[in-house]
């Protein structure tokens, strides 16, 4: 993404390059929320669910959410199920072979905070958010398919007010917006709440 | 010979159902030695249980065979209630031997599911999860939990049956069996699937002794042993069923004997749902906090995955002061090397899904 990171950096400069980044943004916005390709970080319980939702009932392939074996073809890790010292490694390992642009979703309680593993064990992770940048939570041991169909839709929300600039989509979803609340700067609302 | 290379597979591979790591020895592309790494999910429950009350422990053993959790927790409520002595009332055996046959149907559905993903036919999954999704949602409207139980309890079961269970059981074990033989048809009746499975990774009676396998692995080697009749335990002698077994002990046998398995299972479930009683589902004057006398105790069942057993041993505290658990997907991995060797490294994902480990069980 190197070319585009140069390009949206230099239109960001440019006198009137503002027009065309946010065309180019939203063009990419909408081609990258379109097909989240997921990489199943199954581990545990969770994974099962995970499963089933790409099967039959839940069918996730009309999302545009694949699962795909490759971290190389994925847009987001699905990490489900517990994380143990011994296996974070592999975890982390994966993330980073994940091209750019990148997303986590940590499913169930045990990739949200260690869940019923967090007392009294010695050897399991609190929580993936520990070694990586999670955007969406979901809790739930295991949450049930609609709790990550949910989680893509918001993903894809979040997806939507990113920017090719570097940098920028930071300060725009520092919070997630959720449906038919006003979002971080577009409304006057916003500005009014915090006075 | 020539020279040999190693590879690494997993331990997040989605062939190897779960996160076992096998570190492969291949000379060109025949495996000369396949060595499985586990440990990767390994999350202390044993220990765990020695802090938590009997009744505690209960959630934990959902989360060791999470494909099959229901067996986990009636082998663990078996071991209670034979070291506590509580007599368990009749309807709530029969409802145990209901929800584990149900369980035993998801369980298979997803190693059949998986046998036909390995040898590349997706589809199979579609088939075998909408039947799976079926089980899901009985056990939904018993619990409210698709997947981690925690319904049986020492004493019985913790609620009695919904209004209406009963119909949407039946009506399930009516259309399963007819859906089992287009599978049969559709999978194993398929020319590239019988390539792929037939005399794949053969496994001979001796061999499935001696290793300690049980359960489908055994049986689809012909080994006749199956703990409901040859160890029987609660309602099971009442019930008139067949113990599917395989010829020679290959893919192909492992995953036709799930599936005459299932057709097997909806027998006894109707048997059952004939011979159920009103009544209690609870032993009446169970104390709040278990404190079973000081001693030790083991109980196993057969799970899906073969005899699942749980020692164990109280101090005359309300906390176990030790919980084993020997899980039958642990020993049926431990022949992954004898099996592999001298096939083919596509061969080898076969191998391991016709094994149909559950990580869960298998590191604890
Ligand atoms: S959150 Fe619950 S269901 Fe999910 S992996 Fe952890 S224990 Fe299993």
């Amino acid at each position: 993404m190197a070319f585009v990171d140069d390009l949206g950096a230099a239109l960001d400069k440019t006198p009137g390059g503002g027009i065309i980044l946010t065309s180019l943004d939203a063009v990419m916005d909408w081609s990258r929320g379109k097909s989240l390709w997921m990489m199943p970080m199954g581990t545990a319980c969770c994974a099962m669910e995970l499963i089933a939702a790409s099967f039959s009932r839940f069918d996730f392939d009309r999302h545009g959410s694949i699962p795909r074996p490759d971290p190389r073809h994925c847009d987001v890790m699905v990490v489900a199920g517990t994380i143990t010292r011994k296996m974070a490694p592999a975890v982390k390992r994966l993330y980073e072979q994940m091209p750019d642009p990148k997303w986590v979703i940590a499913m169930g309680n045990c990739a949200v905070s260690g869940g019923i593993f967090y007392y009294d064990t010695y050897s399991v992770i609190r929580g993936v958010d520990e070694f990586l940048p999670v955007d969406v939570y979901i809790s739930g041991c295991p949450p049930r398919p609609e709790a990550l169909q949910d989680a893509i839709l918001r993903l894809r929300e979040q997806v939507a007010t990113d920017s090719i600039v570097p940098g920028r989509d930071r300060q725009l979803n520092t919070i997630l917006p959720t449906p038919g609340s006003p979002r971080k700067g577009d409304s006057a609302a916003a500005d009014g709440d915090d006075s | 010979m020539t020279e040999q290379t190693i590879v690494n597979i997993g331990p997040s591979h989605p062939s190897t159902h779960g996160v076992c790591r096998v570190i492969v020895t291949l000379d060109g592309e025949t495996v000369v030695h396949a060595e499985p790494v586990i440990g990767h999910l390994h999350r202390g429950i044993e220990k765990m249980a020695e802090n938590r009350t009997y009744l505690q422990v209960v959630p934990l053993t959902d989360r060791l065979d999470y494909v099959g959790s229901m067996y986990a927790n009636w082998a663990y409520c078996r071991s209670v209630e034979r070291l506590a002595g509580i007599r368990v009332p009749e309807r709530a055996e029969y409802i145990r031997v209901i929800v584990c046959e149900l369980q035993r149907i998801a369980s298979h559905m997803m190693g059949i599911g998986s046998t036909g993903a390995d040898t590349g036919a997706t589809s199979a999954f579609m088939y075998t999860f909408a039947q799976r999704d079926h089980v899901v949602e009985l056990f939904e409207a018993l619990c409210g939990a698709r997947l981690t139980y925690n319904y049986v309890r020492p004493g019985g079961v913790s609620m009695d049956l919904p209004d209406g269970w009963v119909e949407q059981c039946r009506a399930f074990t009516a259309q399963h069996p007819p859906v089992m033989m287009e599978i049969d048809r559709l999978l194993f009746g398929n020319v590239i699937a019988r390539a792929r499975l037939k005399g794949v990774g053969v496994l001979t009676p001796e061999d499935a002794v001696g290793w300690g396998t049980s359960g489908p692995v055994a049986r689809g080697s012909g080994v006749d042993w199956d703990l409901r009749r040859d160890d029987p335990y609660s309602v099971y002698p009442r019930f008139d069923f067949q113990i599917p077994l395989g010829e020679i002990g290959d893919c192909y046998d492992r995953a036709r004997v799930r599936l005459w398995e299932c057709v097997e299972s909806c027998k006894i479930i109707n048997q059952a749902l004939d011979q159920i009683e009103p009544g209690s589902v609870h032993a009446e004057g169970l104390p709040r906090l278990l404190a079973p006398r000081p001693g030790d105790a083991y109980d196993h069942i057969e799970s899906a995955r073969g005899s699942l057993g749980v020692y164990l041993v109280s101090d005359g505290s309300p906390r176990p002061y030790r919980m084993k658990v020997r899980s039958p997907a642990f020993c049926n991995l431990a022949v992954l090397p004898l099996l592999a060797e001298g096939h083919t490294l596509s061969d080898l994902i076969v191998i391991i899904g016709s094994l149909d480990p559950v990580f869960g069980e298998v590191d604890r």
